[in-house]
């Protein structure tokens, strides 16, 4: 077992695990946060995307123990209280999501698309979000969201 | 004003967007136990043996084989004419038949422990031959079920042919086509958890879109009364067909009541790739025969459906394709054969679609074939056999009753929406030039059947003592949005805002019976059984509102607008819901105000045109959707936003099997396709912006006039990507390529055309 | 999927690393994780110990030395993708880098990772064998430096000792270069991939999925250096190669495809 200390949402958490335990498990399971998905066993579809020190990465591939000392944001820690954050809002305003399963990671791979390129074109969003895939919405609506998002800028 | 119509943003949305998504996998159970499939590596083979103690000598590890099953084989589903003895196993005793199919359960704490424990089970198989392509099943001689002598699970329509059919038609054509083998890839892949509580009724949670029905199929096999099954399905992750119970979560329910401990599973996605039920998969040889100037005047489709190795839903899908198989086109003399038949792979099941695709794919397919070969433009060809806008209620040779339509006008709408003549310009100046990229364009018609097998939906309303609604609805929204668009429904007929109607679904607790969602069914069946309860409410109001005002209650009128009860003509006295509500409960009455109705509807037809666009590189062979344009008619639209959200992914699995997807085994059975990166389905880099246009055409089945809209995109789509790739290579004597169209096979096509 | 259980040591410093390396000798190395971590969750891999060498800053950098560029072998994709003396002085990194996987994946693989595995399929590996990297090397013995053409030597294999570490891959100044790709879809790895650099005058060609390793084209190579068009040039493009037959595509689309991208890519230099 291994010590570390992440920080999720801005608070600490100190634990302990076994080396192999990714870092979305560890988010899931250890620390009961449920919010982030897994989706595939490849890296391919992007439903545990979560933020480490504000970049997009997928945490199915990411050990925990590479997460010690980092700053890690799930879409837990996106809304305020009530207020939905603007990227959520727009989701929910374009109908961007159906199931839901894949939307936290997109959603969180668009607050990192969007700090990084914050007025895309719609071929930059299409390739800033390639490493997300959906089955429900073809994608439409969540080109439409990051468009508006991008418009009431985050 | 009526909420219906309107572009309401969903009710359920807050949780997802929050990632407070109630998923099976996302539940607590406490002390539950992990549970891990070993699944066979060979496609077919005997097993020799289990050496489980490996295994079993990890700490807190149990290990099941299929001499401890004490329940099954489960038969084939009871269609008529499906061979009930290709029975299967929760867990195969002694015979495997696909890569997938489960040889033992370990049992452990975690899901570390169980595939620590999982790869330790030593598995003596003995390999058998095996059989791959469904027609080389056909033959019969590689097995399955070898003491039934056939690899036949269920024939369709007619093995006789009419030597007459094409009598009298200047021009026959004839050619074959495969609807590939798809992996419908819901994002979220399986969970399911079981309990067994102290007064021995189980609890299942399942990821399902049939609580109700897998609560009695879960009854049935297990030998026990339904009452003592409780399912639960939470929020469902996308389903598309597939998720309709399988064996695991047979066994998890099993395995609850065996061990006496709650119990969990989750697939990994390499596991769903090959145990979750597999779509499509349906060869094609077709004919089709006519007179010289376009009209269609015969067609025959003989279709081999492959099963995979245990019959399931799909073995009966060639039964849809056939009624289908007429497609919008007044065709007077259609032959149908089919044959399903059992290979060394996964089952096949239902998926977005299901059986009518395969149609649309057909006669679309054929018909570009009939135009091409009569040398006419393939849009005039469908304007000559299109069933004409006046035509409706019109039964086609096979049976189909077709509600209302107006073909052509979708096809006018999409043509002018694409702008066609300009494409066709386009295209022209690019062949001149003779440049690698040229373009083509694709034109499908379809017509499809939803609420296919006539059922009937359950719906009840309840007022609370607040004055909000609850509708409790049979249907299981797994993505399709009922909590909004039923309530909406709910509160148009109450008079009350959206916001105050609130509904429920999934647990067989809570809603009484159901069928689930599936077939594209939902609104028509539930969202109408959910009104006609609260119209009975409504009635049941007015009597509370007549005996409260001591008037009789045909002088009872509800203000919509206001969501208040009062005597027609006169403002006041009147009743909000809220009012009538504390009212009734101070009097006992409240229980009044709940009704329930089940609502049983036949078919309805949706239709469409879709015009796609693409450019070929007609070096390298890659395809590029340039444009999709859809006219998807599903008549009334009860929330535009959500039906249009429904068309999106629908077009997009439709140009996907069009371009990309194929599951593809090698020769023994080997699935090369069991990850998310060999099983390519597009990403939003790879697609475009959708163009829909609207166009509803009321149906006059249900009161509501809405028919079905989830799988019409997926169906209209294929074949017009299809047909485009074809357009663009025409040039190239190119005349057929089998799906998906992606690089390397229209590269072959071209290689082919030349020598 | 879960890996199987490894021990894991996080390394302050390259010569700890090396020292950890020495010390099991089925310790494997993690930098970004996203060659290894893929395989330990298919269990494809099982290293005994995994040494974390990810954040060791020292070995994450892009600066001009003499007329090469020294890249740090921990810089990731992301960064090679922004960096202001890669694009004045070397933008095919640039450009290749930014086509690898997607975001996610390139806001932790590295450079040195992705060349350090040996994948075939690797662009990077692909572009700095066509641009004659050198490749330095730290070991128990110190110091040395694997000219790329030596460095790629099997499927998953390279010239790296097992207890010595990638730190540095030093490029020539290149302006006029190309990469060509084609995936099923964008986000893929390429089905073929083909690099061409104009090197101190002379246009050098490199494969990617074209064999066991990345390979160069060099009948191409020289039937341009005696003077053929780009098309009889790139008709030499199979030589030497023995393409792999996949999902992705068949050996013969792939032979085909590089002819077609290596007579594209010459003709846009």
């Amino acid at each position: 077992m291994t010590k570390i200390a992440v920080t999720v949402n801005g608070t600490l958490h100190e634990a302990e695990v076994e080396p192999r335990t990714l870092l979305v498990y560890f988010l899931r399971e250890q620390l009961g946060m449920k919010g982030t998905n897994v989706g595939c066993d490849t890296t391919s579809c992007g439903a545990c995307t979560v933020l480490i020190d504000g970049e997009s990465v997928k945490s199915c591939t990411v050990l925990a123990v590479q997460a010690d000392g980092s700053e890690v944001t799930t879409v837990e820690g996106l809304a305020d209280g009530d207020e939905l954050h603007v990227v959520q809002q727009a989701f929910h305003e374009q109908h961007a999501l159906q199931c839901g399963y894949c939307t936290p990671g997109f959603v969180m791979a668009t607050v990192s698309l969007l700090k990084e390129n914050p007025n895309p074109t719609e071929d930059e969003i299409r390739h800033g979000l390639e490493g997300n895939l959906c089955r429900c919405t073809g994608y439409h609506n969540i080109v439409r969201a990051v468009q508006a998002a991008a418009r009431a800028g985050t | 004003m009526s909420i219906l119509g309107n572009r309401v943003l969903r009710k359920e949305d807050p949780r997802f967007l929050r990632g407070e998504g109630r998923y099976v996998e996302n539940l607590p159970l406490e002390g539950a136990l992990t549970v891990t499939f070993v699944r066979s590596l060979f496609a077919h083979a005997r097993i020799a043996g289990v050496d489980k103690s490996a295994a079993e000598a990890l700490p807190n590890v149990q290990v099941l084989t299929g001499a401890d099953i004490d329940v099954g084989p489960i038969p084939p589903p009871p269609f008529p004419g499906l061979e009930q003895g290709m029975a299967r196993p929760l867990v195969a005793v002694d015979t495997v038949r696909f890569v997938g199919d489960i040889v033992a359960i370990v049992l452990s704490d975690g899901r570390a422990a169980g595939a620590d424990a999982a790869e330790l089970v030593m598995v003596d198989y003995d390999p058998l031959p095996v059989v791959v392509k469904p027609a080389d099943a056909a033959k019969d001689e590689v097995l399955l079920f070898p003491e039934l002598g056939t690899n036949v699970a269920a024939r369709s329509g007619s093995a006789e042919h009419d030597e007459k059919l094409f009598d009298g038609c200047d021009v026959v054509v004839s050619g074959t086509n495969i609807s590939q083998r798809m992996a419908p890839s819901p994002l979220e892949p399986r969970s399911a958890a079981a309990e067994v509580g102290p007064d021995g009724r189980v609890t299942a949670w399942l990821s399902t879109q049939t609580p109700h029905q897998d609560r009695m199929v879960l009854a049935g096999v297990l030998g026990l009364d339904p009452a003592d099954v409780r399912v639960i399905a939470p929020d469902v992750g996308g389903g598309f067909g597939a998720k309709m119970l399988g064996v695991e979560e047979l066994l998890i329910v099993w395995l609850a009541r065996k061990v006496g401990k709650p119990v969990r599973w989750t697939e990994t996605r390499s596991e769903s790739m090959v145990a979750l039920s597999h779509g499509r998969a349906q060869h094609q040889s077709y004919t089709i025969g006519g007179t010289r100037d376009g009209k269609v005047l015969a067609y025959r489709l003989e279709a081999l459906q492959d099963c995979g190795a245990y019959p399931a839903l799909g073995a009966f899908l060639p039964n849809l394709t056939a009624l289908m198989s007429s497609g919008v086109y007044a065709i007077q003399r259609i032959e149908f054969e089919g044959r399903s038949v059992v290979t060394n792979t996964t089952p096949i099941s239902a998926f977005r679609g299901a059986g009518r695709p395969e149609a649309t794919q057909a006669i679309e397919r054929a018909l570009d074939a009939f135009a091409a070969e009569l040398e006419l433009d393939p849009v005039e060809v469908r304007r000559t056999n299109l069933i004409p806008k006046d035509a409706f209620p019109h039964t086609t040779v096979t049976h189909a009753a077709y509600d209302s339509g107006d073909y052509e006008g979708a096809l006018d709408l999409a043509l002018h929406a694409a702008g066609l003549e300009e494409l066709r310009d386009e295209q022209r100046r690019r062949r001149e030039e003779g440049g690698a990229k040229q373009l083509g364009i694709g034109i499908s018609c379809y017509v499809e059947i939803t609420n296919g097998i006539d059922e009937t939906e359950f719906g009840e309303v309840e007022i609370t003592e607040d004055g909000g609604a609850i509708v409790r609805t049979g249907s299981f929204s797994h993505g399709q949005g009922h909590e909004t668009t039923f309530a909406m429904i709910a509160a148009e007929r109450l008079g009350l805002p959206v916001e105050q109607v609130t509904v429920v679904k999934g647990d067989t607790d809570d809603v009484a019976r159901g069928t689930g969602t599936y077939g594209s069914k939902s609104t028509q069946i539930g969202g109408m059984a959910a009104r006609l309860a609260a119209d009975e409410v409504v009635e049941r109001a007015k009597q509370l509102v007549a005996d409260y005002f001591e008037a009789g209650v045909a002088d009872i009128s509800l203000d919509l607008a206001l969501g208040r009860f009062r005597v027609v003509d006169a403002p006041e006295p009147s009743l909000s819901w809220p009012e009538l509500a504390a009212r009734a409960a101070a009097d006992g009455r409240l229980g009044e105000l709940k009704m329930a109705h089940d609502f049983k509807s036949s078919p309805t037809f949706p239709f469409g045109a879709h015009v796609a666009v693409v450019e070929v590189d007609t070096e390298t062979g890659q395809v590029e959707l340039l444009r999709l344009v859809a006219v998807d008619d599903a008549g009334t639209l009860i929330n535009p936003l959500i039906a249009e959200g429904q068309v999106h992914g629908g077009v997009a699995t439709g140009v996907s099997q069009a371009l990309y997807e194929q599951v593809v085994y090698d020769e023994d059975g080997t699935p090369l396709t069991s990850t998310f990166v060999g099983y390519a389905f597009p990403s939003s880099a790879d697609l475009p912006l959708w163009e829909v246009v609207e166009m509803e055409t009321p149906t006059p089945v249900n009161p509501l006039g809405a028919k079905g809209i989830g799988e019409s995109g997926t169906i209209g789509a294929t074949p017009a990507v299809h047909s485009a790739v074809l357009d663009a290579l025409a040039p190239q004597g190119v005349r057929h390529i089998d799906l998906p169209a992606n690089g390397e096979n229209v590269w072959r096509a071209i290689q082919e055309a030349k020598s | 999927m879960i890996p199987a259980a490894f021990a894991y040591e996080r390394a302050g410093s390259v010569d700890e690393a090396l020292a950890m390396l020495g010390s099991d000798e089925d310790a494997k190395l993690l930098a970004g994780g996203h060659s290894l971590i893929p395989l330990l969750r298919l269990r494809f891999a099982r290293p005994s110990t995994l040494v974390d060498i990810g954040r060791l800053a020292e070995l994450r950098y892009v600066r001009e030395d003499g007329d090469r560029i020294a890249i740090g072998a921990l810089t990731r994709h992301a960064d090679l993708v922004r960096d202001p003396v890669l694009a004045a002085h070397c933008p095919l990194i640039s450009e290749a880098a930014a086509g690898i996987g997607d975001a996610q994946v390139r806001h932790r693989g590295t450079i040195g990772g992705s060349i350090a595995h040996g994948d075939p399929a690797s662009d990077l590996a692909t572009i700095v064998l066509t641009l004659d990297a050198d490749l330095v090397v730290r070991g128990p013995s110190g110091e040395r430096t694997i000219p790329a053409a030596e460095f790629f030597t099997g499927m998953f294999e390279t010239a790296l000792g097992r207890e010595e570490i990638l730190t540095e891959i030093r490029v020539p100044k290149v302006q006029e270069a190309t990469y060509l790709k084609i995936a099923r879809r964008s986000e893929d790895w390429a089905t073929v991939g083909v690099a061409a650099a104009r090197v101190d005058g002379r246009v050098q060609v490199g494969l990617t999925s074209m064999g066991a390793t990345p390979l160069r084209a060099r009948s191409v190579e020289d039937a341009l250096a005696g003077g053929a068009s780009p098309a009889d040039a790139a008709a030499h493009t199979a030589d030497g190669t023995s393409p792999p037959s996949d999902v992705s595509g068949s050996s013969e689309y792939r032979t085909h495809l590089a002819q077609v991208l290596v007579r594209r890519a010459l003709e846009q230099l």
